[in-house]
């Protein structure tokens, strides 16, 4: 019998509605592995129990002939959505302990189609950051390590490291993600699987813990290009819950997927050759771009000129919303509340606020709260939603030329945990080539192109049209053919 | 301008007043969620999950509250802005869930607009007046913090927390407390009858936040404080009062009026220092991005307008040149929405319009006052009354029988068709009884007889009491009054 943990979601799903074994044994077999890579820390709560009786429910619906879309696949949740029952931290200290009494709609939605849920994976803490450093529950580990003997620990990726690290080590076949600068792309690419971000108001954001509300967007992350559109088909679709979520009807785009390109012109952005890039990744876009030919695209040369601004103009949006939209984690209703004695309200706030936050939260609420105080607001929150029009307003020129951009996902390989963590801005660097499709509210997919001579993943981007999943998957899907890829981390934890 | 002016010790001052008043929508559901709205439920019984702002809520908006903001912007002929937007007011307090209070700070849904205020000379407004509304914003409320529930710990009441407020900003228009009075009445009937606020200022349905600044006649703007949340027009005009005159105070004795928050104390009518401007909070206003712009689609406008009822100006310039009532009465009849209904209704079953203005005028609201009653909740509808008004008309009673009845309507409840049978009550014309009861009324008084034949015409008026009353009030009184003039000869 196969291992079953080497299958993914459509491997499963195929396996099990034929009758080739239950969910049962499929969940079994995943909550062993998560059981059994401790080491990692890719889980903040582990919940094989729910696993079990999602796949019991799966069992007797086959059974019964009632089929769902993900009837008998068991996924992770990034710890970001808020599930009922289930405890929901963001990764930090202030919602430890925290349990909704709410599902939120993305995760709701999965359920709903039959999912299971193996647990709730570890991130960013509220999602800031692009190493899985900043999370109270500790660094999540990559699986993967250099191929030079050095056992260094390495980054996932950020913010859904969790998610990814949970992939590549074949703890979970599939998981959400979400992406605000980034967020699904860089560890997808860090991590040598796939992910993607819809376009902004594909997925509702109901019940995610809040970050940025006009970037954050859900997405699926999983092996391949066809498990990513499997699992988008069922999170994507209008919520009247959220008024960014698009009212319009989630297309079938596992059963569109093609890897003919014949008449799409994909751009290559000159402005996304930055200095000082490893020469593998810039051999590995021109390997992509020859692939994209061989499916039949068109190569055209673009020039997105504003880009070298998106980075410092996230750096403030981002930041600002974040400032707001965390200032009900005030210890007054629910999760940590430090009430030193003899304390006033603000002494609790501060207290609370002081406790609860790590030091990448405070770093970011005290840049959000700078950039849109009284008398330096116009020079940098209003600058920077200028500059927003401008790169979005790039995008729109672009596709007068072009129906694709093909860029590398990130500027590296995975570093190594600490590397870079006294170092924020080489950090926010990372998310130079991710930060403006999310500004833009672009779909973009990271798909694994090779490996890089010390043996990690290596990314490649594809980027949208807004709406236009449906031609950013087929182009994932035409680079995941010829690029073969099939390398995984060996097991070592 | 208004005559209103502070003398000080050095001579007068003009004052200078503006009202942001905070007018709860009517609306079943908040601004933001589908909690209920409704006033003195129980604590924290009409929270939902985004009142309460748990984690990855999201507001909104509710297109009850959206079309109550534009109902009362085209009532007062304002600019209905098609694109408007939310922003968040960044601060913390226990009582604001979110942190942030949702409003409209840089785009607001409803712009430029008026309403006219009347000349009222025992009150000092010398001439009509049209006062300026700058904006009309619509933001959430905050909740209720309880400090009286413990000795050391206070609570929270979510219940208020994201109701629909409308921000109702005039222009510093207004130049005396009468004035500002006047300004905050007219709002509450246009409020009122357009159905978008209760106007309920105990309930805290409408508040007032009140500047005041004084000047010499002609100069400058003179720096102006705020007072806070004020909960009734006495109130605000007391407001007034109190601040202008403490400015002048300050500003005659060499100081100067620093920019401030005030509050208002309703038991000694005076004010005090809440923060100056120098600790003021920054809000951190910015373009709240859980919600998009708004935009208004004409059509919504149109349906906004067809849905509005006739305005209490409106409505007055016809009950004057329709119904040709009083101009007196017609202000009066118009001035709060629940009379002009309930006259209506009268109209409705048939009354005939001056006849029914002066009876409401002057016996149902008489009656209603000793009372205590409010129009709403008068012990006789409008049925009834036009019952009795008919009986007067078609001479069944006099005018003090119509008296005699309505009295005995409100203690019982009856009809006047059943009390006049009953009671008999029914007037008479009968010329042989009534003049049996002159002949012997002459008789009797003949010293008064004699002053009238020999020129003392006043005393007609006398005959005529001693008539009615013999008659038990029942005698038709134009019947008395010829058979009196034939017999007085």
């Amino acid at each position: 019998m196969t291992n079953l943990t080497d299958l993914g979601i459509a491997a499963i799903r195929d396996g099990f509605q034929a009758g080739d074994f239950t969910a049962r044994d499929v969940a079994s077999a995943f909550n062993d592995a998560v059981a059994g890579a401790k080491a990692l820390n890719a889980f903040i709560a582990e919940t094989p129990e729910i696993a079990l009786a999602a796949a019991d429910q799966a069992d007797k619906d086959r059974a019964a002939g009632s089929l769902k879309p993900l009837s008998g696949v068991p996924i992770g949740m990034k710890d970001l959505f808020a599930t009922k029952d289930v405890q929901t931290t963001a990764a930090s200290h202030i919602l430890e302990g925290f349990v909704p009494q709410y599902e939120s709609t993305v995760s709701g939605k999965l359920w709903n189609a039959g999912a299971g849920m193996l647990g709730k994976l570890n991130l960013d803490q509220f999602a800031m950051g692009s190493s899985n450093e900043t999370s109270f529950f500790g660094n999540v580990i990559s699986p993967w390590r250099r191929n030079n003997g050095d056992t260094a620990a390495l980054a996932p990726g950020g913010s859904s490291g969790g998610t990814s690290s949970a992939i590549a080590a074949r703890l979970v076949p599939g998981a959400t993600g979400t992406d605000t600068g980034g967020s699904i792309r860089q560890p997808a690419a860090f991590t040598g699987i796939s992910g993607i971000k819809p376009t902004y108001g594909r997925c509702s954001r109901w019940g995610i813990v809040a970050f940025a509300s006009s970037l954050d967007q859900a997405g699926p992350m999983a092996r391949d290009v066809r498990d990513c559109a499997i699992l988008l088909e069922n999170m994507a679709g209008f919520d009247p819950k959220d008024s960014t979520s698009l009212d319009l009807p989630v297309p079938n785009w596992e059963a569109a997927l093609s890897t003919d390109l014949k008449g799409k012109r994909v751009g290559i952005p000159k402005e996304y050759r930055v200095d000082g890039m490893p020469a593998e990744i810039d051999a590995l876009w021109e390997q992509g771009i020859a692939w994209l030919k061989d499916a039949g695209a068109e190569i055209v040369n673009v020039s997105l000129p504003h880009t070298q601004y998106a980075l410092p103009a996230y750096y403030i949006i981002a930041p600002a919303e974040a400032s707001s939209n965390l200032a009900r984690y005030d210890g007054v209703r629910y999760g940590l509340r430090d009430l030193p004695d003899g304390a006033n309200l603000q002494d609790m706030y501060a207290a609370t606020r002081a406790a609860g936050f790590g030091d990448e939260v405070k770093r970011r609420i005290l840049i959000g709260t700078y950039v849109l105080s009284a008398g330096f607001y116009d020079a940098y929150y209003t600058q920077a939603q200028k500059v927003r029009t401008l790169i979005a307003r790039d995008f729109d020129q672009a596709w007068e030329k072009c129906d694709l951009l093909l860029t590398p996902t990130a500027p590296s390989a995975a570093f190594g945990l600490g590397e870079k963590s006294d170092d924020p801005l080489a950090m926010y660097l990372n998310d130079v080539f991710t930060v403006p499709t999310s500004l833009a509210g672009l779909p973009a997919m990271s798909v694994p192109g090779g490996l890089d001579a010390l043996g990690l993943p290596l990314g490649l981007q594809i980027i949208g049209k807004a709406l236009d999943e449906q031609t950013v998957l087929n182009a994932s899907l035409a680079i995941e053919e010829r690029a073969g890829f099939t390398a995984r981390a060996d097991k070592w934890w | 301008m208004s005559s209103y002016r502070i003398q000080g010790t050095t001579g007068e001052w003009e004052v200078v007043i503006g009202l942001e008043v905070h007018a709860q929508v009517t609306s079943n559901s908040k601004l933001f969620s589908g909690a209920a709205a409704s006033f003195g439920a129980e604590p924290n019984t009409q929270v939902s999950l985004v009142d309460a702002a748990m984690p990855g809520m999201l507001p909104v908006p509710n297109a009850e509250c959206i079309r109550q903001a534009v109902r009362t912007g085209l009532a007062i002929d304002a600019q209905i802005n098609r694109w408007s937007r939310f922003d968040r007011k960044n601060y913390f307090y226990a009582d604001l869930p979110q942190g942030y209070q949702i409003s409209q700070l840089y785009h607001p849904i409803v712009g430029e607009g008026h309403l006219d205020i009347d000349a009222d000379e025992k009150a000092g407004i010398l001439e009509d007046k049209r006062i300026g509304v700058e904006r009309i914003h619509v933001e959430q409320d905050a909740g209720k913090l309880m400090h009286d529930q413990h000795p050391t710990r206070s609570y929270v009441d979510l219940n208020r927390s994201g109701v629909a407020l409308m921000e109702i900003v005039s222009r510093p228009d207004m130049t005396s407390p009468a004035e500002a009075g006047a300004y905050l009445r007219k709002l509450r009937a246009i409020l009122r009858y357009v159905g978008s606020c209760d106007g309920n200022m105990e309930e805290g349905s409408m508040r007032a936040d009140v500047n005041v600044s004084v000047r010499r006649a002609g100069e400058e703007l003179g720096t102006r404080t705020e007072t806070k949340n004020v909960n009734s027009v006495r109130f605000v005009m007391q407001a007034i009062e109190h601040e202008a005159n403490r400015q002048v105070d300050v500003l005659e004795a060499g100081g100067k009026i620093v920019q401030e928050t005030r509050l208002f104390n309703p038991d000694t009518g005076t004010t005090r220092s809440m923060r100056s401007k120098e600790d003021a909070h920054d809000y951190r206003y910015f373009p709240d991005p859980d919600l998009l712009p708004l935009e208004l689609t004409e059509a919504f406008v149109e349906d906004c307008r067809a849905s509005l009822p006739e305005l209490p100006d409106a409505k007055r310039a016809r009950y004057i040149e329709t119904l040709g009532i009083s101009a007196y009465n017609a202000a009066v009849l118009t001035a709060e929405v629940e009379t002009a209904r309930w006259f209506e209704a009268l109209l409705d079953q048939g009354a005939e319009a001056k006849q029914a203005a002066n009876w409401v005028m002057s016996e149902l609201f008489g009656a209603l006052n000793r009372l205590g009653k409010s129009i709403e909740h008068s012990p006789v509808s409008p049925a009834q009354a036009a019952e009795l008004l008919t009986l007067v008309t078609d001479g069944t009673l006099s005018g003090s029988l119509a008296k005699q009845v309505f009295e005995k309507m409100l203690e019982t409840g009856d009809s006047a068709g059943t009390i006049v049978e009953r009671d008999g009550l029914k007037q008479t014309s009968d010329t042989g009884a009534i003049e049996a009861v002159i002949a012997d009324v002459l008789a009797k008084n003949p010293g008064q007889l004699e002053q009238y034949r020999s020129g003392k015409e006043a005393l007609f008026g006398f005959f005529v009491g001693q008539t009615m009353k013999a008659m038990a009030g029942k005698a038709n009184p134009a019947v008395v009054n010829e058979l009196l003039k034939k017999a007085l000869g």
